[in-house]
């Protein structure tokens, strides 16, 4: 399949606000693809970009240079006029929900409908069909004030998939939710994806919410996409201290100099760091070698994780023997897996 | 007490002759301040129809006509009130220039009532496809109502107060009647009346203003 969104040297240059400041470069020179059915994470700090780069994709913000295809129109150049009916086909979901407090549910999820031009009686079908698919269809005449968080999200997506988009825009739509509550709404989001195959593009700050639903990511950094690929190549082989720190965020890797040292106080042996990814290395094969060596071992730090059905994880041990037999048994462990010495 | 019910017709003469001053002012200045109101909170920079000139503009002309006190616009208006609606004294002339000076000042507050709308609601409607003009009328009127009730609740007793000095180019109403009947003639009885019937008036809509709002908050 094609990419439903693809951009090419995108950058989003504000003026100065202020005499002799310099212009704000919030997007610098972005490449991203998107392909169909992509659930695509993209994460960063809060003042990375993020937000600017995901209303680049529907020109709530226009870019200052580079070409931004959407299903194969370039809309960067485009004026305002067209881009209507260009957002008529990506829907968006926001952190604060923003729901039409004066509308009521049913009001708010036919209102794109309204835009579109629909009929009363397409509109009250498509928004019955939406209510029960978001499980919604008791609260159709409340209002927005009188819903839970979890509720009004999920009244977002209602509204946000109401002209039956194909791609879905997610600004930190779990950001603003309690856990649980963060989990039925990433369950939904999944859902729209593998039923309608609908592409999601998800900005966030929160690792678990990549880890939950992503297939691909994009790490952002200062305006950059510093890292991207498939999730399970981010989160098992980060290759920028950016991307690590929000792995370890969600998966304990490799001790930290600091985490180290306190593990050497209390491990005089040597201490070494066993990468583990997908089913390819047999832990107990591994394990099988230092027994046989007469190799005395302690894991003391790490965790495996599972990615999309993937197992992959660090394990630090320390290693209790005399020199020549730990060396003897790390040369044979080597041949199966990663082996980092601490230092 | 005995003038004031020798005066009984044209105290109620001088009401509703307030009340159609204030009516009519109610409309033009209410629908005047609505486009001023709109116009500052559209063009506003970073607003859905960003014009820095329109905005700057807007705000002069409403920072420079709101200082002026009333009874002093309502003479300067004169000239402009001949060229429009044919005389500068009267009813006719208190009216337009009550309308002209009220449009200002209701601007301002429709300004501040429109902008308690979440900015994140605008780009909603934004992101599904919705044009300004289509936003304008089916998400920030709606989404401002209550705030706007309250603010326009709040301006009829600002032209109240306006429509009082109407009797100054010789119109009527009841600042008219309490200039004429009470003050002028040592009658603190009438003038009190006049006062009276103005707040038992200015009650009256502020309940109802109070409770239209609620209805729009919903609370």
């Amino acid at each position: 399949m094609g990419n439903v969104v693809e951009l090419r040297d995108v950058s989003k240059v504000y003026p100065a606000t202020a005499k002799g400041a310099a212009p704000v470069v919030a997007i610098d020179s972005v490449d991203l693809e998107v392909e169909a059915g992509d659930v695509y994470g993209i994460i960063g700090y809060s003042g990375a970009g993020k937000s600017t780069l995901v209303r680049l994709i529907n020109a709530l913000e226009r870019s200052t240079s580079g070409s931004i295809v959407v299903h194969g129109q370039d809309i960067a150049g485009l004026p305002e006029r067209s881009l209507r009916r260009v957002r008529l086909g990506i829907g968006m979901i926001f952190q604060q929900f923003n729901l039409f407090n004066s509308r009521t549910v049913a009001g708010n999820i036919a209102y794109p409908l309204e835009v579109a031009g629909r009929s009363k009686e397409e509109r009250r079908a498509r928004v019955d069909e939406l209510l029960a698919f978001v499980g919604l269809a008791d609260k159709a005449s409340a209002y927005p004030d009188q819903l839970s968080g979890g509720q009004k999200q999920r009244v977002g997506i209602a509204r946000a998939l109401a002209t039956s988009p194909d791609i879905l825009l997610a600004d930190e739509a779990t950001s603003a939710l309690d856990p649980e509550t963060t989990h039925e709404v990433l369950d939904l989001l999944q859902r729209v994806n593998r039923e309608f195959g609908v592409t999601i593009i998800v900005i966030t700050h929160e690792m678990d919410v990549i880890q939950t639903i992503a297939t691909k990511v994009a790490v952002m950094d200062r305006g950059r996409v510093i890292e991207r690929g498939d999730v399970f190549d981010v989160f098992s082989n980060p290759r920028t201290p950016a991307a690590a720190r929000f792995v370890g965020t969600v998966v304990k890797g490799v001790p930290s100099p600091a985490e180290l040292a306190v593990l050497r106080e209390r491990h005089p042996g040597r201490i070494v760091t066993l990468s583990f990814r997908d089913a390819e290395v047999d832990q107990a094969a591994v394990f099988a070698e230092f027994t046989r060596a007469g190799v005395g071992f302690q894991v003391v730090y790490g965790g495996i994780n599972e990615i999309q059905g993937r197992p992959f994880g660090h394990l630090t041990l320390a290693l209790t023997a005399d020199a020549a037999s730990v060396d003897a048994a790390l040369a044979r462990v080597r041949t199966l897996t990663t082996v980092t010495e601490a230092r | 007490m005995d003038s004031l019910i020798s005066l009984q017709s044209e105290f109620w003469t001088a009401t509703v002759e307030t009340l159609y001053i204030v009516a009519l002012a109610l409309i033009f200045g209410g629908l005047g301040g609505l486009l001023v109101g709109l116009g500052l909170y559209l063009s506003r920079p970073g607003h859905i129809l960003e014009n820095r000139p329109v905005f700057l503009v807007l705000n002069v002309l409403v920072n420079f006509v709101r200082p002026i006190p009333f009874i002093i616009f309502i003479a300067a208006a004169q000239p402009l009130a001949r060229i429009v609606v044919g005389t500068g004294i009267g009813n006719p002339a208190a009216i337009f220039a009550i309308s002209v000076a009220a449009s200002f000042g209701i601007g301002r507050i429709v300004e501040q009532n429109l902008m308690t709308v979440t900015p994140g609601v605008i780009e909603a409607a934004r992101s599904v496809g919705a044009g300004p003009w289509r936003i304008i009328v089916t998400v920030l009127l709606p989404e401002a109502l209550g705030p706007l009730i309250l603010g326009y609740t709040f301006v009829f007793v600002a032209l109240v107060d306006m429509a009082t000095v109407a009797g100054y180019i010789g119109g009527g109403g009841l600042g008219n009647f309490a200039l004429v009947y009470g003050y002028r003639q040592f009658n603190p009885v009438v003038t009190w009346a006049a006062v009276l019937l103005i707040i038992v008036l200015v009650q009256l809509v502020q309940f109802l203003g109070n409770a239209l709002a609620r209805k729009a908050f919903r609370r």
